[in-house]
């Protein structure tokens, strides 16, 4: 590019590479503000509340699936409709499971938007 | 068993639909990249398809990148040897995409730019961090790369009669770089989409084919899968049931490290995560996981009709004598669906390849060109116009020109899943730490993060080395899949080594890194051509 200097218009600190960041365009960004502010803080603890609990339960469900084919094999090769048994019915169940959460997910994340782009409006930046 | 329908198996004929429908789909996606290359001007558009690509088109191609040689290929040869311990994969590959969506795509879309690396390179010192991510990145890579070109050898022995393997590969690295290096990102997107569909549809025929022979009964299909008999290592004839786990993995712990190599390796795939860069903002980037998840569950499920469908109507001893595990699929098409099938399925399969190596390839490049050449070299200045991708274009030269190479040297019957987990194995324990260390914890630092990616990457390919698979009874490692031991070794090392150094610089710019990741402002923007 033989635009100027890249990080005259750089929003970052020097020590990350300057072809990295976005052009400024608004105001300076206080960016310590925007992360000590109460509505910014209330989002990350909002996010927090619903990934943290769901990221353990997807990750024990899927390790307790691992570990009761593994360990259990008599308890899961039960059948339960036919010859389908609780191998099966478990592995399938995981696909619903990730499904679900990642609904759950979306769902909760249209909140997060838009608290996010109140705390932007709160500091006049888009 | 159907002794019957064997019985109509014929050998492969000289029909060349498979070779007409293959070509058809190599015309049809040389024209985009004919289209892109107009289009395509500048780094953004090169990189990141002038990230204009939309919520479901990107989940199309996450999921086109996502569903290579290993998923079509692999897990239907692994369920029809192994039963319902290959249909694990199947399970893992889906389940890992959950990582992706709560912890990767969104904060990495709004602080990052072409890379992975960027994401790390914001409150880290970008030189030492970039050049080790951008290592990590080739290695998965080429793991990757490898079982897809293994994938392409087996397929090629009959989909195209009379072309020699090293023909073939080198044939398939030249479309991949042509696609690569004149179309950049946009045409590697509508590449996957197009092949997306494709899969899909073709996957959806082969269920539907398999359950006609089941006179569309699920009970009959389950009922056949209890008794599949097979040809013991000792010659004696044995019948087992196919729904019962522990057939493949005799070990639990296998599982379990195999579980983790997959559900905390997808969140490190380089391919997949430059994925993200394609779309306008971080919403956009949440739903085209969803999207991905959608598609990839749904083919996912369908590798039970044809995984099994395989095991029950050809039985694993007919599959070892046709092509082995990597062509199961592609025989049950020939079997339930005739030539025209076979050829359409193999096309298929093919093209699937071909797809995935032209992103293997874009993203190992765009790492080599923006990382390592750009920023550890040039410290981040370009010296010309379009110095970035120029580099990243005859990266992909160099790239295609030694996967060929590698390619050839190597043999058909080593199981595609299997290679592809181990790429996951790489990922979950150099990457991972890095990136989710450096997102979420203020104290994380440069020597965390080096120490990290070295110990992952290290650990993992050490351990595959020493594992049963490579040295038999002697292997120093139980395991089959490193990542029980290489995942933790990678969170200790850039844990211990963050405690043992400060960096006030990283982490001041916590604060900064945050607010990006949590609200996308100063992210970047679409760009308008």
């Amino acid at each position: 590019m033989s635009a100027p200097d890249p990080s005259d218009q750089d929003l970052t600190p020097e020590s990350a590479s300057p072809t990295d960041t976005a052009p400024k365009d608004g105001d300076p960004v206080d960016w310590e503000a925007i992360a000590a502010d109460a509505d910014f803080k209330k989002l990350l603890t909002d996010k927090a509340r619903f990934v943290i609990p769901a990221t353990l339960f997807f990750i024990i469900y899927y390790f307790a699936f691992l570990v009761l084919v593994g360990w259990f094999p008599r308890l899961m090769e039960i059948e339960v409709f036919g010859r389908v048994n609780i191998a099966y019915l478990f592995a399938l169940s995981q696909f619903f499971m990730a499904w679900i959460l990642a609904f759950l997910y979306v769902a909760a994340a249209a909140g997060w938007d838009r608290q996010a782009a109140a705390v932007l409006a709160k500091f006049n930046q888009k | 068993m159907f002794p019957a329908l064997l019985a109509q198996v014929e050998p492969p004929s000289s029909d060349h639909t498979s070779l007409f429908i293959f070509l058809a789909f190599v015309v049809a996606t040389l024209v985009i990249t004919y289209f892109s290359a107009r289009k395509s001007s500048g780094a953004s558009a090169y990189f990141a398809a002038g990230r204009s690509i939309t919520g479901w088109q990107n989940g199309l191609a996450v999921a086109g990148d996502y569903m290579s040689a290993a998923s079509f290929l692999g897990i239907a040869g692994m369920i029809a040897l192994n039963g319902f311990d290959g249909f694990m994969y199947s399970v893992g590959f889906l389940v890992a995409y959950l990582t992706v969506l709560f912890i990767v795509a969104e904060p990495l879309r709004n602080s990052g730019k072409y890379t992975m690396a960027d994401v790390l390179a914001y409150r880290l010192k970008p030189r030492p961090v970039r050049a080790l991510a951008s290592l990590s990145t080739l290695t998965v890579s080429l793991f990757y790369m490898i079982a897809q070109m293994v994938g392409a050898g087996a397929l090629v022995k009959v989909l195209i009669p009379g072309i020699s393997y090293e023909l073939a590969v080198i044939a398939v690295g030249i479309l991949m770089v042509v696609y690569v290096v004149f179309g950049g990102m946009l045409a590697t997107t509508w590449v996957q989409i197009i092949k997306a569909i494709l899969l899909m549809s073709g996957s959806f025929l082969l269920s539907v084919l398999v359950m006609a022979k089941f006179n569309f009964s699920l009970a009959e299909f389950f009922n056949s899968l209890a008794a599949i008999k097979s040809t013991g290592a000792d010659g004696v004839e044995v019948t087992q049931n196919f729904l019962t786990p522990g057939l493949l993995f005799k070990n639990p712990w296998d599982q379990i490290s195999l579980g983790m190599a997959l559900v905390f390796g997808t969140a490190g795939l380089p391919h997949i995560l430059i994925r993200f860069y394609t779309v306008p903002d971080a919403k956009t980037a949440r739903s085209s996981v969803v999207w991905a998840m959608v598609i990839i569950g749904l083919f996912y499920i369908m590798t039970t009709f044809f995984g099994f469908g395989a095991a029950s109507l050809m039985g694993p001893d007919f599959i070892k004598a046709h092509g082995g595990t990597n062509m199961a699929a592609p025989e049950l098409a020939r079997l339930v669906g005739g030539e025209v099938f076979f050829g359409f399925i193999s096309a298929v399969a093919f093209a699937t390849i071909l797809a995935v190596v032209a992103g293997l390839t874009i993203s190992a490049s765009t790492s080599f060109a923006h990382d390592f050449y750009s920023n550890v070299i040039h410290h981040g200045k370009e010296h010309r116009a379009g110095e970035e991708v120029r580099v990243a274009r005859i990266t992909a030269f160099v790239v295609g020109a030694a996967s060929i190479a590698i390619a050839i040297g190597l043999g058909d019957r080593v199981n595609v899943a299997f290679l592809v987990g181990l790429a996951f194995a790489v990922a979950a324990s150099a990457n991972l730490p890095a990136i989710i260390l450096s997102i979420f914890w203020k104290r994380f630092n440069t020597a965390g993060a080096v120490a990290g990616l070295i110990a992952g990457l290290v650990s993992s390919i050490a351990l595959i080395i020493v594992s049963p698979d490579f040295m038999g009874d002697n292997a120093l490692f139980p395991l089959k899949n490193p990542a029980l031991a290489s995942i933790p070794i990678g969170f200790l090392a850039a844990v211990i080594a963050t405690l043992c150094s400060r960096e006030p610089g990283a982490e001041a710019k916590f604060a900064e890194l945050e607010v990006r990741a949590n609200t996308g402002l100063g992210a970047e923007k679409a760009t308008e051509h």
